[in-house]
């Protein structure tokens, strides 16, 4: 195939749809990874530089559920989750407000503290060693014919879905979702009809490192944790934020997908150092024709 | 009675202090070498124990640290009276430019030499810097052999760049695949292209099996670290090879390995050059399946020396895996203290000159007589080694193998 001169390589359709197949598992692990963010920066405008560092920490904790208990880590997320939830909202209650006085500048600094100290910690308490999870049915899944899916992929995929829906029902049916909701849109206004923004405030967060506590369940079976893990993952997310429109679970869910598909089919044509450049040039893409993103709502 | 006391004991303590000052001034002008020897050596030690080679990074420091550590409790640098090194540790970040700041801090501290910094990137802006100061840098790991080929005349690497790996795996290759009937026709290789060896490995082995009629039909570079490996293991499956090649990092060996087992592709034979969890056992026992067969040309000790096995027990006793990164830090700082015993002197350029003229022995490592040429140990060279079971045995050359190489391995 050539373009510009320059030769792409060709590849079979079983290939391309294998590549295109493993885009939207790849994207699931984005999205489940934006889905926690999009709570926090997209609702509540906070830019959180430690949503990397809290995957990682949750990470930690799954894989050493695992070690320790032998509890299977998917089973771990009935720990993990609940567990997030007290400590997002602990952080966000006494360290982050507490320290930002409720200034952009200051939480964007107070986050980027907290995941120095998170890193460093892990680091330094669990050394710089990758640790696997080994579970009995990591190679077991079935035959796509262009591909094979193992179990851990698919429940990656299941668990983005389920997570994405409950999120947006807790949101739509609930009085802490309407609440959060409110706050988001105005938050003097929602002070004045009685809700307690700074419960609100923690509340999300608390949310949001659960969510990122669920993602560190489905992502271990996968991946090897260590103290940079979250590196990994936490910029796309940022980016997969921003295309699907902040705030927007569907866009987040959406936004992982399409960021997979195009790095996936991007690494397959331009090889795997150029084609992450696939992720800018779709991201640019949407922007210029959807600036609020592709399920964002337009600002004012 | 107290008074007189008093002053018997002042003229005894004036004695005393009288003769003492004797005694030292004595010291001070009769043995002044002694005097300047008890002062310890600084030695920099600086790898990337944070970033994406941490792990390698911090077993790379173990392994000097274990090292110097020895040197020390053996009674230091003899010919300087029994002088201890002095670790100066730093930290690169997985950054070479991080690792090129970290060694000007190590000049202002005074270090007499430098032993780093694992990765080959690091290596080379770290072995650049050092030269700025004339402080002798001896490389560990980093296989590059840009890092010796500048002309750089503080730079010294013991074990072997990837030149002398790439040859040695490639002849060993070519034995292996005859002995077994030439069932090879077809390879592709699967190579790191973020720090330099990857590339050059590639190029290197394309032109050395070519003339035995061996076809290299993809070359399948990628980054590091790497995160997915999916779209590989699809392009290896479409392109069936017979052999797949793989030279990388640690991360992106075990990723790659478990990615080709998951998508169950299943060449005859998976042949390493330098494959980073290829020879680990660490991988071997956590992934015993997908490490199981995969052969691996890579730095190897002397498996019939009994010092290199007091040195597999020692690290293993601390709860570290033996592998590759410590065996060779280990062994840099060795030679470093053995050119400092040589120079008899902590001075950096009798230190250099020690280091370019040493013919050094005492190592654990299977390397024919030391000599350094251009900065490189032309003595040394790496095993080829295969996992088989549990265990990680040594299949080529003939001197040092354990036993015969399964190639194909078994469907």
């Amino acid at each position: 195939m050539d373009f510009f001169d320059f030769n792409l390589p060709s590849y079979g359709w079983s290939t391309v749809l294998g590549s295109a197949i493993s885009g939207v598992f790849l994207g699931s692990i984005y999205a489940l990874v934006a889905l926690g963010l999009t709570l926090i920066y997209g609702v509540l405008h906070i830019i959180n530089f430690a949503h990397g560092a809290l995957l990682m920490l949750a990470m930690y904790a799954v894989y050493f559920l695992w070690q320790a208990f032998g509890i299977d880590p998917y089973l771990a997320m009935l720990i993990v989750v609940p567990g997030g939830f007290v400590f997002g909202y602990l952080l966000q209650r006494g360290v982050i407000g507490k320290a930002s006085h409720g200034r952009d500048e200051i939480i964007l600094l107070v986050t980027l503290g907290i995941s120095i100290i998170i890193e460093n910690a892990a680091l330094f308490f669990f050394s710089a060693t990758e640790r696997s999870v080994r579970v009995p049915y990591d190679l077991d899944g079935f035959d796509l014919g262009v591909t094979f899916v193992v179990y851990p992929e698919l429940a990656a995929l299941g668990g983005s879905l389920l997570i994405t829906f409950l999120l947006w029902l807790f949101m739509i049916k609930t009085d802490t979702g309407k609440a959060i909701r409110a706050v988001a849109k105005e938050r003097q206004g929602a002070r004045l009809v009685g809700i307690n923004v700074d419960h609100i405030f923690a509340v999300c967060f608390g949310i949001g490192v659960a969510c990122v506590a669920a993602a560190a369940s489905l992502l271990v079976p996968t991946y090897a944790v260590h103290p940079q893990i979250g590196y990994l993952f936490v910029l796309i997310a940022f980016t997969v934020v921003v295309l699907g429109g902040m705030g927007s679970f569907v866009g987040a869910l959406v936004g992982g997908f399409l960021i997979g598909i195009f790095e996936q089919l991007g690494r397959l044509y331009l090889g795997e150092s150029l084609g992450v450049i696939t992720i800018s040039f779709i991201f640019i893409l949407v922007l210029l024709f959807r600036p609020s993103g592709l399920f964002g709502k337009p600002a004012g | 009675m107290s008074k007189k006391i008093n002053i018997q004991s002042r003229r005894q303590f004036i004695k005393t202090i009288s003769a003492g000052t004797a005694i030292a001034a004595t010291g001070i002008a009769g043995f002044p070498l002694i005097a300047r020897a008890a002062s310890p050596v600084k030695v920099g030690i600086v790898h990337p124990v944070t970033g994406w080679a941490q792990y390698s990074g911090s077993q790379c420091r173990f392994g000097a640290m274990m090292a110097l550590e020895e040197i020390n409790a053996a009674g230091g640098i003899k010919s300087l009276g029994g002088a201890m090194l002095e670790a100066v540790l730093g930290d690169a970040q997985s950054k070479a430019e991080v690792g090129a700041a970290e060694v000007e801090k190590f000049n202002e501290a005074g270090v007499s030499a430098i032993v780093g910094a694992y990765a080959s990137n690091i290596c080379l802006a770290t072995t650049q810097a050092a030269a700025k100061h004339g402080i002798p840098h001896v490389v560990d790991v980093g296989v590059n052999d840009k890092i010796v080929g500048r002309g750089l005349e503080n730079t010294f690497r013991f074990g072997p760049g990837f030149g002398i790996i790439t040859k040695a795996g490639a002849d060993s290759f070519l034995a292996i695949n005859k002995a077994a009937g030439s069932p090879t026709k077809r390879v592709a290789i699967v190579h790191e292209n973020t720090t330099g060896f990857g590339a050059g490995i590639a190029g290197l082995m394309t032109k050395a099996l070519q003339p035995d009629g061996i076809d290299v039909v993809e070359v399948l570079p990628h980054p590091t670290p790497n995160k997915d490996f999916r779209n590989i293991a699809l392009k290896l499956k479409e392109i069936d090879p017979d052999v797949v090649i793989p030279s990388h990092y640690y991360n992106e060996g075990v990723l790659f390995l478990r990615t080709l087992q998951r998508q169950k592709v299943q060449p005859k034979a998976i042949y390493s050059v330098l494959g980073g969890a290829s020879s680990q056992y660490r991988f071997v026992k956590e992934f015993p399946e997908a490490a199981q067969y995969v052969i691996d040309c890579n730095h190897w000790f002397d498996p019939k020396n009994k010092d290199a096995l007091a040195v597999r027990r020692k690290t293993e006793a601390a709860g570290k895996h033996f592998n590759y990164e410590v065996f060779l830090a280990y062994t840099a700082m060795k030679f470093t203290a053995d050119a400092i015993e040589r120079a008899g002197s902590a001075d950096r350029g009798k230190i250099t000159e020690a280091m370019a003229g040493s013919n050094w022995s005492g190592h654990i490592m299977p390397y024919g007589p030391t000599k350094m040429e251009n900065g490189q140990n032309i003595g040394a060279r790496p095993l080829v080694t295969q996992v088989q079971g549990d265990e990680i045995v040594v299949v080529s050359p003939s001197e040092y193998a354990d036993t015969k190489a399964v190639f194909p391995r078994p469907a």
